[in-house]
Parts: structure tokens; C-alpha cells; sequence
């Protein structure tokens, strides 16, 4: 930096150092005044929209998609991508319809058997994190093949038949409520909770984060990263796990495609919250807000008119109007996007 | 561990064992010895600098010494025990630790979680993070260097002489492993820091050589001179001897850097011959306005060399990078050989004959991992190309002919660049507005940054021969005396505008005094 002796006595614009940065930067109020912004719109257009039992129907609808979004934050967070959800969300499904009260077999192990769909689908997380780190796939590469596995074992235990689910408890998950609102939904909320203490306080969140601002500078302070990238790998598999669950709970019963798409919502609404691609940004807050905006999106189009055929194709506009706003602010001539 | 004398021969005090002794280290790369032989002595409680030329081996030693190269021969020795580093945990728990060039923090950690990073101790439990512990470790960290950082700032909110406080702080961590006074490695710790920075930097070297020894490394062989205690100087990858630092001119170092007297004037000055003729300037620059600059008008004729001057943020900076169209303008004229030069983007400066050199060559110089032909060739693309398809003959041929003019030192054309020292890298990136023959105007910004003596005046060459050639050339030195130097003429810029022209002709040069009145 240093261009001329002149400088000791002339540069007034490094004399005041920046201050330290305590407050909200636009980058992260950007996403929740969107929110609040959107939702104003709504309300406004549609009567529809701005009932009770909308606002709850929001929210239940948002819950799958939050406990997805939690996982994949670590895993965006560290810089890397995670396109197994569908995968590992089917395999999940299948197994868990399989293990408690279904019309296939005769197992009730009731919540067993969620533990067991989500431990394989942790185990399933697992396996892109080791191809990962051990293999050195790339993340999206190995989170693809292992969505395929996923997809694969799932259609294997479905063998054809549907396993419809009898279990009282899983069901349940579904339809009770709960002040107001799913059992799901609370399900959702303390994934949210859970995963935002891992960011916070532990220290595979802290590494995630580390990780995905300047993974050399670990290495050099003597911390070995491997095993926190199929940890946070592992961690992810386990939320679609649960997700997986989710599905099969709301459908009664086992679907291969149970992950059908969570995949890109899920990437959507984390990039759309402020968790962003290049890692190193944004957190599950953020992401879980970014939840809301696409859940609210969903609704909101409907509940004004808009065909649901038309859906999809605005959403998917609507999420890279949001990217490109997101990056306005770094934004410059000759920049480099892969 | 023993401190035992017999272990630990060689010409120094007796009674004071070495902090960190060095014999005969010897590191092979394919093709290159980067070092062959290395003696060096780090006494306790003293400062000692490493000077060198690029390439002369420094980087790989101070690898070698915090376990990231194991040398292929040779002994460490840390206070007379032989010891034999595999990792940079190994170098900590002998008490040895880096403050890396690139400035190794994680930008979105707050300050404390870099200070305890990979070392957090009592700081996390069970992997959970304990805040206030975490802090006050860090705290302790910052108050033996007497720093006042919020350890809760994030990293990327602080200076970068924050910042190098937060890395110093950091390393001082090794203490907690070893009962011994710690070795700290600073590498180019300056490079980034302004003047004012520099001087807290030396403030607090000097108080580290209380409790720990230092090995100091910079380019700038005044500041070594100035912190240091004594100087070893390598060549080559040997050692060359070793100055007390006390009394010695920078000119003595150079001449054992570079390993021959004369050669004292690195500056070219300007060709004799010129037609005083008045005639239109091959550059002019009306009004020109940007972000950070305002109704600049410049001029430039073709052999000549215009340097630009200016305290940081004087927007200079900005100027060269809008001309090359790289930077948005709002208002302003350019008329290059008669035709107005459209600002639009960078390939219409290219396409007009503008060449441009960063200041960043890492990254935005060259392409790292691809070749020396291909980085050569990267903006002719009709040098290699008939169309879309690559004539590897053709290219060959091209890009040999000018590794042989400029005597660029790389094993093969198809080299990848990276592998190639900063000067020679340099060479390569001016190589490749030479290939294009058709460059009128070339903007040079930082062209020198970083290289050595030698490599410098090598590039100076290059500049010169280019001028002669008729191309006009605005530079944005590295230092008053390389644009005094260098430039035919010497435009101040101050708080974004032009506010002096200086001429600077051969023979009747300026003072940088004369400049430095100029832009306050």
C-alpha cells in the first residue's frame, strides 16, 4: 500500500481506523424488511391472505422446508453445496414408514424408528462428507451421487408397494396442534433453535463458518478441517433425516419423491435469507427468514390469483431477482461470477 | 531439554545458547535448489533480519523453520536440541510461530476467536464455545502487546494494522506451549501497512525482542536496517554473511543481495533523443471525473514516461484503471493518436492499443496455474489463434522469442506461471502487451511491486526500451525515487485532482522533497 515516504504525515483517511462494525448492516436487514415488505403487499391484495388460519397455514407450511434449510446452511456457510436433501429425504421417508405401524410389516417402533430413519440419513451426510474430504469430490459432485444413492435405497425398501403409515403418534405430528399451530411446526422451530446454538456456541458451528471465510488460514493455525466437514455433512444428512420424517408424517405415508425439490427451496431460501454461496455469510437466522420469504411467496401467489401453473417459473425469477439484489452491494466492473 | 554448550558449537557468545540454530539445510525442488546450505543463527533476545532477492530462498527457509517444508537436508536446532519439525504445531510447541505474509486470519471470526484459533483451550468445552473465556484469553493475548482491539470485532471491521496486532497477538499463543522465549517469524510484515503503521509495528517488535526472538524479513532494506539488531543475507540459497545492523548503509546489503558492486543508479534515465518539435500528445485526457477523481487532464507523448504521484487515496490509482476502462467514469474526454478511446470496458482499451499492468499481479495479473505461453498470450489471442483453434506451433515459436529477449528464467514455456519468481512473473505480464505489438499506450500500475533489486532493474529496462520504442507510458511507481527516476515528466495528484506537473528530465531531475511539498 505503502507509495511514497509523504505518507506518515499526510494520510488523514487511514489515521481514523475503522470502527469495529456492531450494528446491522444493510446485507442483513435487507432480507426481513423484504419479509415484512412482502407480506404488507399480500395482506393488502388479498383478504385471503391476511387471516388467522392463513398466517398459520404459512407457517406450517414452512416447517419441512426450515428443518431442510437448517441443514444446508452449515453446509453453504462452509463454502461448499448440498444437493442430497431429495435423496436423503426419500430414503428417510421409506425407512421410517417402514418402521413404525405401517400395512407392509409388522414393526411399531414408533419413535425408534424416526431415530433409526434419521441416523440413516445422517449416515447418508456422512458418506458425502467423506467423499469429500477423502475422495476430494467436489461437494456438488458427491452430494448428487449420494442424492442418487439415496433415491436407490429408498426405491429398493418401497419395492412397489406404498408403506402407509397407522402409526398414532406420527400421524399426530401432522394434525395436532399445538397453540395453533402443527406439532410439526414447533418440530421446526426447535430445529431452528438447535441449529442456530450449534452456529453460536459450539464449535463445529464456528468452524462451518471459519471454514467458509478462509479454510487455508485453519490449516495454518493447526486445525485439522476434515472432520469438521463430515461433521457438518453428517449433521446436514440428519435434518433432511428429519425432514424425511416430516413428509411422511404430512403424507401418511412413505414416498420416494418425499425430498422432490427441497433441494432447490432449500438453496433458494438460504441465498434469498443471506447465506450466501461463496460461504463465509449469512447463518441459520438468516436463513430460516429466507424460509419465510419463499413460504410467504408460495402463498401469497396463490391466495392473489396467480395460476399454479404459473408458480413455479415466477418463483424461480423471483429468486434470482433476489440473488442479483442480494449482491448489488459488492458489485463491480470486471467482476469475476462462476 | 538441555542447554548443554557442547551441543552447540559455532561463533557466537558463550553462555547464551541459540534460540534457533540452522546448519546446512538444503530443500530440492524440481529443477530449482531453493536452498542449498543454509547457516543461520537466531540469538535469544535479539531481532534478526533476512535479506534477500526473490528466489534467493528466504520463503522456503522460513517454512522450513515453522514445519510447512521439510528440507531435504540439513539440522534445526531450537536452544541446542536438535529437532525435527513436521507440522506448524510441531514449529509451536518448540516455540516457534509465523506471522505469515498474506495475512492469515479468518476475515468473519471476531478477533478473539483468531487470537485462541486451533488452540482454544479452556475456551471450549466439549466443543461447546464459552464466550467470556474465549475473550479473556484473547485479552490476555492483546494486553502482552499492549493493543487496545474490541476482542469481539470481527476480523474483516479492523485495520490491517489491527489486523497484524490480531496476528501477533496470535502467535504469542506458542508461549502457552513452551516454558522457553518464543521465536517470532515475521514475514513482510510491512508490505501492507502505511507509514504510521510501520511505526507501531517497529514499537512493538522492540518489545517482543524483551521476551522473545524475532526474524524479521523485508523487502524494504532501510526498515531491516532500522528494527533489526543484525542481518543475514542470503543469495541463492546459501547464506552469504551477516551485517550488524548498527552503522550499515542499505547499499551494503544490496551488494551482498544481489552479489556484485556497481550497479548502485537501478534507475534508467530518459533517452537523450527528442524532438523538441511541439507536436500532439499520443494521450490526452480532458476533464476526466470518477469515483474518487475530478477534471483530471493529462497528457502523454508517444516515448514518453509519465509518472503519476500521490499520497494513498490521491485516486491515481483509480485514474490508470479508468483509462484501461476498468473503472466507471462520469465525465471526461480521452483521445488516443486522434480518436476518441471509448471507456466502455477493457477490451475497447485493448482493441485501441491500451495495455495495462496491475498493481495485484497475483490476482489480476496472471492466471497462476496456467502457462507462461498461454498467460503470454492471453490478450493477443490472434498470436495463437486462427480463429477459435490454438496453433501451438505458432505460439511456441512467439512466446520462446520473447522469453529469450527478456531473458525470462523458466524451465520451459509451458511452465505454469506460479512456479515462476515475482520478476520473472512481472516479465511474462509486460511480455504480453509486447506480443500485441500494437500497444500505444501502456499503464503501468505498481510495475515493480514486490520484486527485488535485481528484477527491478530489469523491469526498468524493459520500460525504457519499450518508451524508446515509442510507446507512452503512464506509471504509478512504488516509490518518489522510481517515478523520479523513471518519468520524463511528474504529475501530482492530491484529493483526486491533478495539481502539478514536475518535467523530470535527465539531467534535471526534481527532489522527492520537491514532489512530497506538492502533494500535502
Amino acid at each position: 500500500m505503502t507509495t511514497s515516504p509523504a505518507e506518515a504525515d499526510t494520510d488523514v483517511v487511514h489515521a481514523q481506523r475503522p470502527r469495529p462494525r456492531r450494528g446491522v448492516s444493510l446485507m442483513d436487514a435487507g432480507p426481513p424488511i423484504a419479509l415484512v415488505v412482502l407480506f404488507g403487499v399480500f395482506a393488502a391484495m388479498s383478504p385471503g391472505f391476511r387471516t388467522f388460519s392463513n398466517v398459520q397455514n404459512v407457517l406450517d407450511a414452512a416447517a419441512v422446508l426450515a428443518v431442510v434449510t437448517c441443514g444446508i446452511s452449515f453446509v453453504l456457510m462452509m463454502g461448499s453445496i448440498d444437493l442430497s436433501a431429495p435423496g436423503i429425504m426419500g430414503a428417510s421417508a421409506i425407512t421410517v414408514a417402514l418402521l413404525v405401524a405401517n400395512n407392509r410389516n409388522d414393526n411399531d417402533l414408533g419413535l425408534v424408528g424416526v431415530l433409526v430413519a434419521v441416523l440413516v440419513a445422517a449416515a447418508l451426510g456422512c458418506l458425502s462428507g467423506l467423499a469429500l474430504v477423502v475422495l476430494k469430490v467436489p461437494s456438488f459432485m458427491a452430494t448428487l451421487g449420494v442424492s442418487a444413492v439415496g433415491l436407490g435405497v429408498a426405491t429398493l425398501m418401497f419395492a412397489g408397494v406404498q408403506p402407509n403409515i397407522s402409526d398414532a403418534m406420527l400421524e399426530g405430528w401432522a394434525v395436532e396442534r399445538f397453540l395453533g399451530l402443527a406439532r410439526l411446526t414447533w418440530i421446526a422451530l426447535a430445529c431452528v433453535i438447535a441449529a442456530w446454538l450449534v452456529q453460536r456456541y459450539t464449535r463445529l458451528g464456528r468452524y462451518a463458518f471459519a471454514i467458509g471465510g478462509a479454510e487455508e488460514v485453519l490449516a495454518l493455525s493447526g486445525v485439522r478441517v476434515a472432520p469438521y466437514k463430515v461433521a457438518v455433512f453428517t449433521m446436514a444428512g440428519a435434518f433432511y433425516g428429519l425432514a424425511g420424517v416430516m413428509v411422511t408424517s404430512q403424507l401418511g405415508a412413505g414416498l420416494v419423491q418425499a425430498g422432490r425439490g427441497f433441494d432447490f427451496s432449500a438453496i433458494t431460501a438460504a441465498v434469498v435469507g443471506g447465506t450466501l454461496l461463496i460461504g463465509g455469510r449469512g447463518g441459520i437466522l438468516q436463513s430460516t427468514v429466507g424460509v419465510l420469504l419463499v413460504t410467504v411467496l408460495t402463498n401469497g401467489l396463490v391466495q392473489v390469483g396467480v395460476s399454479p401453473y404459473w408458480q413455479g417459473g415466477v418463483q424461480g425469477l423471483i429468486v434470482v431477482a433476489a440473488v442479483a439484489a442480494a449482491v448489488i452491494p459488492q458489485r463491480r466492473r470486471n467482476q469475476v461470477t462462476k | 531439554m538441555t542447554t548443554d554448550l557442547q551441543t552447540d558449537p559455532g561463533p557466537r557468545a558463550p553462555g547464551s545458547p541459540a534460540a534457533l540454530e540452522v546448519r546446512g539445510l538444503v530443500k530440492h525442488y524440481p529443477g530449482v535448489k531453493a536452498l542449498d546450505g543454509v547457516d543461520l543463527v537466531v540469538r535469544q533476545h535479539e531481532v534478526l533480519g533476512l535479506a534477500g532477492e526473490n528466489g534467493a530462498g528466504k520463503s522456503t527457509l522460513l517454512k522450513a523453520l515453522v514445519g510447512l517444508v521439510r528440507p531435504d537436508a540439513g539440522e534445526i536446532w531450537v536452544r541446542g536440541e536438535k529437532v525435527r519439525l513436521r507440522s506448524i504445531m510441531d514449529a509451536a510447541d518448540h516455540g516457534i510461530g509465523m506471522v505469515f505474509q498474506e495475512q492469515s486470519l479468518v476475515p468473519n471470526l471476531t478477533a478473539a476467536e483468531n487470537i485462541v484459533l486451533g488452540s482454544e483451550g479452556p475456551g471450549v468445552r466439549r466443543g461447546v464455545y464459552r464466550w467470556r473465556t474465549m475473550r479473556a484469553l484473547a485479552q490476555e493475548q492483546l494486553d502482552k502487546i499492549g493493543s487496545h482491539i474490541d476482542p469481539l470485532a470481527r476480523t474483516d471491521t479492523l485495520s490491517f494494522a489491527d489486523r497484524q496486532m490480531v496476528e501477533i497477538a496470535k502467535v504469542l499463543r506458542i508461549e502457552e506451549r513452551t516454558s522457553h522465549p518464543p521465536v517470532i517469524i515475521l514475514d513482510e510484515p510491512t508490505s501492507v501497512l502505511e507509514s504510521k503503521e510501520i511505526d507501531t509495528l517497529f514499537t512493538q517488535v522492540r518489545r517482543l525482542r524483551e521476551f522473545a526472538s524475532v526474524v524479521f524479513v523485508s523487502h524494504r532494506l532501510d526498515e531491516v536496517l532500522d528494527v533489526c539488531d543484525r542481518v543475514a543475507v542470503l543469495r541463492g540459497g546459501q547464506s552469504v554473511g551477516e551485517v550488524p545492523a548498527e552503522g550499515a548503509a542499505p547499499a551494503e546489503l544490496h551488494r551482498m543481495m544481489i552479489g556484485s558492486t556497481g550497479a548502485d543508479d537501478h534507475y534508467h534515465d530518459s533517452a537523450a533523443e527528442r524532438s523538441d518539435e511541439p507536436r500532439r500528445p499520443r494521450l490526452e485526457v480532458r476533464g476526466l471525473s470518477g469515483k474518487t477523481f475530478r477534471d483530471v487532464d493529462l497528457d502523454v507523448h508517444a516515448g514518453e514516461i509519465v509518472g503519476i504521484v500521490g499520497v494513498h487515496g490521491s485516486g491515481r490509482e483509480d485514474v490508470c484503471r479508468a483509462l484501461f476502462g476498468a473503472e466507471p467514469t462520469t465525465a471526461g474526454e480521452v483521445v488516443l493518436d486522434g480518436k476518441k478511446l471509448e471507456l466502455s470496458g477493457t477490451r475497447a482499451a485493448c482493441a485501441a492499443g491500451v495495455g495495462y499492468v496491475p498493481a495485484e499481479r497475483k490476482t489480476e495479473g496472471m492466471v497462476g496455474p496456467m502457462s507462461v505461453a498461454d498467460n503470454m498470450t492471453l490478450t493477443k489471442q490472434q498470436a495463437r489463434c486462427s480463429g477459435p483453434v490454438v496453433r501451438p506451433r505458432k505460439q511456441a515459436s512467439l512466446v520462446d522469442g520473447w522469453i529469450e529477449r527478456l531473458s525470462i528464467r523458466t524451465p520451459h514455456r509451458g511452465t505454469a506461471i506460479q512456479r515462476l519468481s515475482g520478476g520473472n512473473q512481472q516479465k511474462v505480464v509486460l511480455a504480453r502487451w509486447l506480443v500485441a505489438g500494437d500497444v500505444r499506450l501502456l499503464l503501468l500500475d505498481h510495475p515493480t511491486r514486490g520484486l527485488d533489486i535485481g528484477a527491478r532493474s530489469e523491469v526498468y529496462r524493459l520500460m525504457r526500451e519499450l518508451a524508446n520504442s515509442g510507446v507512452a507510458t503512464v506509471l504509478l511507481a512504488d516509490s518518489l525515487e522510481e517515478a523520479i527516476g523513471m518519468s520524463d515528466r511528474i504529475i501530482v495528484m492530491s484529493d483526486g485532482r491533478a495539481t502539478k506537473e514536475v518535467a523530470a528530465p535527465a539531467g534535471g531531475k526534481p527532489t522527492p522533497l520537491d514532489l512530497v511539498k506538492e502533494m500535502v
